[in-house]
């Protein structure tokens, strides 16, 4: 089809699953109906994550090394002996008992 | 009842440490713990244990004879068959150094990793050539009875606390055989089944190599059991990342089987960490509720993970 403002050709594109057209001349976008409306919502799936924190890290990391933990693991930042801060009578008895 | 029992193991360990020689120049004698699960008394150079009330000689013979058959690993008893005493087996030691209970910074990590690899790389048919008799063998490891144990003892003294209930899911998520409930996947393995710094000392005290002691729950099953109380501190946030490191790659250096070589070794951990943080947790509340007190923050960190746990069940259940 060709732009209906500068009557270049368009081409279609498919951005995440939709299809769009875009004018090879002047760059502007034609949305067939129920598009924009795709686009909206494929947005809102992409910004989502940021409103509840990310869920947990893969069960078994990328790059394993001594350093990787179990999905139910402290969050990162919870190892508290590594403070020193947890180094209390609790953590001390518990490494000498059963 | 553990007061007769007290005085008698007294008495014998320091009959025992005397043996050859008619005057005891060397004063008291120590009780080093007196719980009901065990009595041990420390008199000069030797340390006499009564077991468990329901310890049998079937299982512990077989238990004795491995620690008399791997000096290098495990402390050797003094004497290789138990003795009876107030209807309790008891045995006899050699006192070692412990670890310091004040300054777990000193804790040897290296070293309690390496005896661990050398005892999971020790062929079980060692223990069936002589002096080991052929018709007592050696039973399972106990982590896993222990931990079904805890859980019970949960049920049945702190039904009502609200901590009880994510520690359950969590045990309910576990496969059948960290709960007791099957055999263990590996009956092949030699494993010291309760490994903690208290299971560490010296021989001969105070600065000989660091060897492992407590053949209680001595026996074959999973050897990745014996790292993963470590692991289980760490992935609670408890033990230092580069701590668990020191000790995770010393057991890979010395060639334990319990993780592969390179890679994550959480794959292999991650059912007995689990398991070990549960038991701990379960432990934990059931000493609170008796106490009548809150549960502290380490032990609050033990809950937190078991909840978690409910939220993502092992891959292998």
């Amino acid at each position: 089809m060709q732009c209906p403002k500068c009557h270049a050709p368009m081409h279609t594109y498919n951005r995440n699953g939709v299809q769009i057209e875009q004018c090879s001349g002047c760059r502007g976008i034609f949305l067939d109906y129920g598009e924009l409306e795709s686009l909206t919502r494929l947005e809102s799936q992409w910004s989502q994550p940021a409103v509840p924190p990310p869920p947990a890290a893969p069960q078994y990391p990328a790059a394993p090394g001594a350093h990787s933990a179990p999905a139910w693991g402290a969050p990162q930042g919870g190892h508290y002996g590594h403070q020193g801060h947890h180094r209390n009578k609790g953590f001390g008895r518990m490494l000498f008992s059963s | 009842m553990t007061h007769a029992l007290l005085s008698d193991l007294t008495t014998r360990a320091t009959a025992k440490a005397h043996s050859a020689a008619s005057a005891c120049p060397c004063g008291a004698t120590t009780t080093l713990a007196d719980r009901p699960d065990a009595t041990v008394v420390r008199h000069a150079g030797t340390v006499a244990k009564a077991h468990a009330p329901d310890t049998t000689r079937t299982d512990l013979i077989p238990r004795l004879t491995a620690a008399t058959h791997f000096p290098g690993i495990l402390l050797p008893p003094l004497s290789p068959t138990p003795t009876d005493l107030h209807g309790r087996l008891v045995t006899f030691w050699p006192y070692g150094t412990p670890v310091d209970p004040e300054d777990p910074d000193a804790a040897p990590w290296e070293d309690a990793a390496t005896l661990l690899a050398r005892l999971h790389r020790t062929p079980t048919t060692a223990l069936a050539t002589p002096p080991r008799s052929a018709d007592t063998p050696l039973p399972p490891m106990r982590g896993p009875a222990k931990a079904a144990l805890a859980v019970t003892r949960l049920r049945t003294t702190a039904a009502q606390h609200p901590a009880t209930t994510p520690v359950l899911h969590a045990w309910s998520t576990l496969p059948a055989w960290a709960r007791a409930e099957t055999p263990m996947p590996d009956t092949a393995t030699l494993c010291h089944g309760d490994l903690h710094l208290g299971q560490l000392v010296r021989h001969p005290a105070p600065d000989g190599p660091w060897l492992l002691i407590d053949v209680d729950d001595l026996g074959v099953g999973v050897p990745a059991w014996d790292l993963a109380r470590p692991a289980a501190w760490y992935a609670c946030g408890l033990l230092p990342p580069d701590e668990w490191t020191r000790f995770l790659t010393a057991y890979r250096t010395a060639g334990g089987p319990a993780v592969p070589a390179v890679g994550d070794p959480w794959p292999a951990l991650d059912v007995p960490a689990r398991t070990l943080t549960v038991q701990t947790a379960a432990r934990s509340i059931a000493k609170a509720v008796a106490a009548d007190r809150p549960l502290d923050e380490v032990e609050v960190a033990l809950v937190d993970a078991c909840d978690r746990m409910g939220s993502a069940p092992p891959e292998s259940a």
